[in-house]
């Protein structure tokens, strides 16, 4: 320090020494956590790992036996399904419902403080009130067999087929003000000018939004894809609380597949090989994205 | 109804007894106006004079709350946007960004259900007389501002229709540029001959560009006439302000005997264009319809400043007190605290009225 | 002005209020505010029967006789698998969880902005961006190595491995937050602080944070509400003893032991979400930008 002092240049480490100092959470965060561990889950997730993790390397061993296994697949299956619905409902729902609170109408705090509420909410809440909706001996399923029409069933969270949607009932009633509230700030966005050109055009609004507005969103799209997805990925509280991964094994999701192995099942190279897999997953959706996203803000 | 006919066959644009109030706000008070075919007005105020949202009227993109408007002769009080003959140029521009040039010109057409080679007709047309052809196959993205607010006025055009309007066009551009296409704009109206209502916050622009200015502020119509006669001869003490740079000198006085009394001053009133009765008034004079020369007789001022822009000068004098804006081609300099004695070219001077401010 | 002839229309354009776009806008979005309340109405009134009532009637039908007991046995006699005190256990355990992970988290990332924001050093750029892309990395990677480290530290299992935790992974978020905050403020601000010879950290104190209350309120909106609401590392990170609410009403209502008492069940979820409730329903907006701040990136 003094030498460097002495030749009127402050070393080159200790410039700005502060603000280094003070970043060294972070970058212990970015390094060691999100970095480290995530290469230590996958070096070890090529291991035979059991109850506790050693390098003991068993090559693609983990991984042939994660797409063999009965519970996996379903896992995956029940992802995609539960995925596409979500994206596709969430988004059409969530667009469809933004576009008219941007009517200017009246009360357009109230329906929007209504829609986003179930987003404040837990999964755990959530989940466990719809399994109480459907619940078919009190629920929606029993209360039209009163209203006479006795061989009415709806009975998804005790039924393998279709279990899954009833999951995807209760998520999309939790996000999809999520994403109205994303395109609702997409739409508000656009320049006020851009829908009177297109009235002096003569063009009709429903015309606009196809045409020139959803055209004009799509960086929101694509942002909320990316968000929504990567929720996707996630989901594990909801499943817990509604059904528990039931009947049977019908309802369990990739994220449940992971806690299950290493903390209830001592099998902690097939949670590692998992999660690995949900990694990758979501590293195929996320990087064409931030190439997108940031190679072409540099050029802009 | 015989002055209807009449009218029709003169009057381009006609707004009689317009009024808009959001609640409470009235917005526009009692608006009226006769534009005559192929006219260029200015509409010309500070912000929330009222002056987009007349425009905003006349397009339709604003319900009105009394009064009537009248395009060719037809009233369109009730009509769509798209029905009243008009084409509208935005500030923003307000292209669709997603499509092409081409694209964004026939957007409304295609709506509207014109044939093909219609469409393609009207796109030709406008690209030559903008000079856009090399571009309309390119995204408004990759176009200049200067570009895309010929792409905007090209969006108008196609629509071939009697009536333009303009809704600050050029205050999204650098300085230069805005020179340049405002004497684009200045051609294109006189080879298209239409009618065009233009809407500034601008003076040079609205001098330059109208064939009448209306000047307005608070939703008033101040004064509507030809840049020369506002200039010239502006009816109030606003007007007078708000024309011009650096603003009209203001005096506070009296007039007696066909004299103007400033403290122990008389000016003689001969040459002025007006009849004013004695009593208080206000003289107002514009810094270039005053002259100096050095020396301390009559009407004298201090100089506190001097700006040189080259080609003039403008004296920043103190004036008995009161600040004396002068403009002259004279490239003399003045060191601060020079006297100068003033006079006056008092058939270019206006009188007004301190209490009503209007002129007398 | 003799000549004007109010021929024709005039005034304002005849629009009658209820036009049929109107109707139409109207009913579908009161359906739907319908269906998006009809989970916390059935929260409510499933919460306030008697469990017979609930086994004669439908779910929607509000209680004949309103009784506070399922809330009270809810917080204060409802069984889990380990004991029978009732949910006010988790509730002080998401109050000991939340109110320090939020402060920690925030002060930490606001910092981290700060420095992102106005003191770039060489690398800084590239750690940011590898927390970014950190955001997106499924919880479940980097869980076991976490408990490794906190096994390690001694503090696996306690409140305070858990407060880290929340900490370390509501750092990505936060830090965006504020970075994109302090960019905003203009840079004259610091640069004048600079050349009055204020260091690194009596600008943070002195200017930025007093500067950033705003944000701050979305942030401690965003993460109170984060925090109290997680499952996962809640179950991952804590003993029985510590676990926070949301483990507890899911262990209340998911353990099958003996009668099954909906309205107990219906009572602890409503007060498990009262919190993150009340908390939107009064900040209002401001969660809103929290979110979209969260979301729209940039």
């Amino acid at each position: 320090m003094a030498k460097s002092r002495a030749s009127g240049r402050p070393f080159r480490l200790f410039r700005n020494i502060n603000a280094k100092l003070a970043a060294i959470p972070m970058i212990l965060t970015a390094m060691v956590v999100f970095v480290g561990f995530s290469a230590w889950t996958i070096t070890y997730s090529f291991t035979r790992s059991r109850l506790l993790p050693k390098l003991d390397f068993v090559g693609l061993g983990q991984y042939e036996r994660l797409w063999a296994s009965d519970k996996w697949l379903i896992s995956i299956q029940n992802l995609v399904i539960f995925g596409i619905c979500m994206l596709v409902l969430s988004f059409v729902i969530g667009f469809l419902l933004a576009c008219l609170l941007d009517q200017k109408i009246r009360f357009e705090g109230v329906f929007r403080t209504i829609l986003l509420y179930p987003f404040a909410l837990s999964f755990v809440v959530t989940g466990l009130v719809w399994q109480w909706i459907l619940n078919p001996d009190f629920g929606i399923q029993s209360i039209i067999r009163g209203m006479g029409w006795q061989s009415f069933t709806f009975d998804p969270l005790n039924d393998g087929r279709i279990v899954i949607f009833g999951v995807v009932i209760a998520a999309l009633w939790q996000g999809t003000g999520f994403v109205m509230v994303l395109m609702l700030a997409g739409l508000r966005g656009i320049d006020d000018e851009i829908w009177k050109a297109s009235r002096v055009d003569g063009v009709p609004a429903w015309k606009t939004y196809l045409f020139v507005v959803v055209p004009m969103l799509r960086p929101v799209f694509v942002t909320t894809l990316v968000i929504v997805t990567a929720g996707i990925v996630k989901v594990y509280d909801l499943v817990v609380a509604q059904t528990g991964g039931g009947p049977g094994i019908a309802s369990e999701v990739p994220a449940k597949y992971v806690y299950d192995q290493m903390f209830l099942n001592q099998n902690l190279g097939q949670g590692f090989a998992a999660s690995t897999m949900m990694l990758l997953t979501v590293a195929i959706i996320i990087i064409p994205w931030a190439y997108l996203e940031f190679g072409g803000r540099r050029r802009g | 109804m015989m002055h209807q006919t009449v009218a029709a066959t003169e009057t381009s644009l006609a707004i009689r007894g317009l009024q808009l109030s959001f609640g409470a706000i009235q917005v526009l008070k009692d608006v009226n106006m006769e534009i005559g075919r192929g006219e260029f007005i200015v509409l010309l105020g500070g912000s929330g004079s009222g002056k987009s949202t007349i425009l905003n009227c006349i397009a339709g993109l604003l319900d009105i709350t009394d009064g009537q408007i009248f395009i060719n002769g037809r009233n369109v009080t009730w009509d769509e946007p798209k029905d009243r003959g008009i084409g509208m140029v935005f500030q923003s521009y307000a292209l669709y960004p997603q499509m092409s040039v081409r694209g964004n010109l026939a957007f409304g057409l295609k709506n509207a259900r014109l044939p093909k080679d219609e469409i393609a007709r009207r796109i030709d047309r406008a690209a030559r007389i903008l000079q856009i052809e090399e571009y309309l196959d390119r995204k408004p993205g990759a176009l200049s501002g200067g570009q895309r607010q010929r792409v905007a006025i090209g969006r108008a055009l196609v629509r071939d229709v009697d009536v333009f309007l303009f809704d600050e066009p050029l205050s999204n551009l650098d300085a230069k540029l805005r020179a340049e296409l405002r004497v684009e704009i200045k051609r294109l109206h006189e080879k298209l001959g239409n009618t065009m209502v233009y809407v500034t916050h601008d003076q040079i622009e609205a001098m330059t560009l109208a064939d009448r200015i209306a000047l307005l502020r608070h939703g008033v119509i101040q004064q509507f006439a030809s840049p020369d006669e506002i200039y010239r001869r502006p009816v109030n003490l606003y007007v007078a302000g708000f024309i011009g740079s650096p603003a009209m000198n203001f005096l506070k006085g009296r007039i007696e005997g066909g004299d103007f009394l400033f403290n122990a001053h008389r000016i003689p009133l001969a040459g002025y264009d007006g009849n004013p009765r004695d009593g208080e008034a206000i003289l107002g004079i514009r810094p270039e319809h005053t002259t100096c020369t050095l020396g301390n007789g009559g009407l004298s001022a201090a100089v506190e400043l001097q700006e040189n822009m080259g080609a003039e000068s403008v004296l920043h004098l103190s004036l008995e007190g009161q600040r004396f804006a002068l403009r002259t081609s004279d490239d003399t300099r003045h060191p601060e605290g020079t006297r100068l004695s003033l006079s006056f070219d008092i058939s270019r001077a206006s009188l007004f009225d301190p209490q009503s401010e209007l002129r007398l | 002005m003799a000549d004007i002839t109010f021929e024709g229309p005039y005034g304002r354009r005849p629009r009658s209020r209820i036009s049929a776009q109107n109707i139409v806008i109207y009913s579908v979005l009161t359906l739907v505010a319908i269906y998006y309340l009809i989970p916390l109405y059935v929260m409510v009134v499933t919460s306030l029967k008697g469990l017979p009532e609930i086994r004669m009637g439908n779910i929607f039908s509000p209680p004949i006789e309103a009784t506070f007991e399922p809330w009270a046995r809810a917080w204060s006699s409802a069984c889990t698998g380990l004991n029978c005190d009732g949910l006010q256990r988790g509730f002080w355990n998401s109050v000991r969880i939340t109110v320090p992970s939020v402060v920690f988290s925030i002060l930490i990332a606001s910092i981290n902005g700060y420095a992102l924001a106005n003191w770039r050093f060489k690398g800084s750029e590239v750690f940011f961006a590898v927390l970014m892309i950190g955001a997106f990395i499924p919880y479940q990677v980097m869980i076991y190595p976490m408990v490794i480290l906190l096994r390690e530290l001694g503090i696996y299992g306690t409140l305070t491995g858990l407060v880290l935790v929340h900490t370390i992974f509501g750092m990505p978020i936060l830090t965006l937050l504020f970075r994109n905050y302090f960019t905003t403020l203009p840079e004259e601000l610091f640069k004048a602080a600079r050349v009055d010879g204020t260091g690194f950290w009596g600008i943070y104190f002195r200017i930025m944070l007093p500067l950033s209350v705003p944000m701050l309120v979305v942030a401690v909106i965003l993460q109170a509400t984060n925090i109290w609401n997680d499952f996962l590392f809640g179950v991952v990170f804590t003993r029985p003893e510590y676990y926070p609410m949301t483990v507890q009403l899911n262990n209340i209502v998911n353990t099958t032991t003996g009668v099954r008492e909906y309205n107990v069940n219906m009572a602890a979820t409503i007060l498990t979400g009262l919190v993150p409730l009340l908390i939107y329903f009064v900040s209002g907006r401001l969660f809103v930008r929290g979110i979209a701040a969260g979301a729209v990136k940039g």
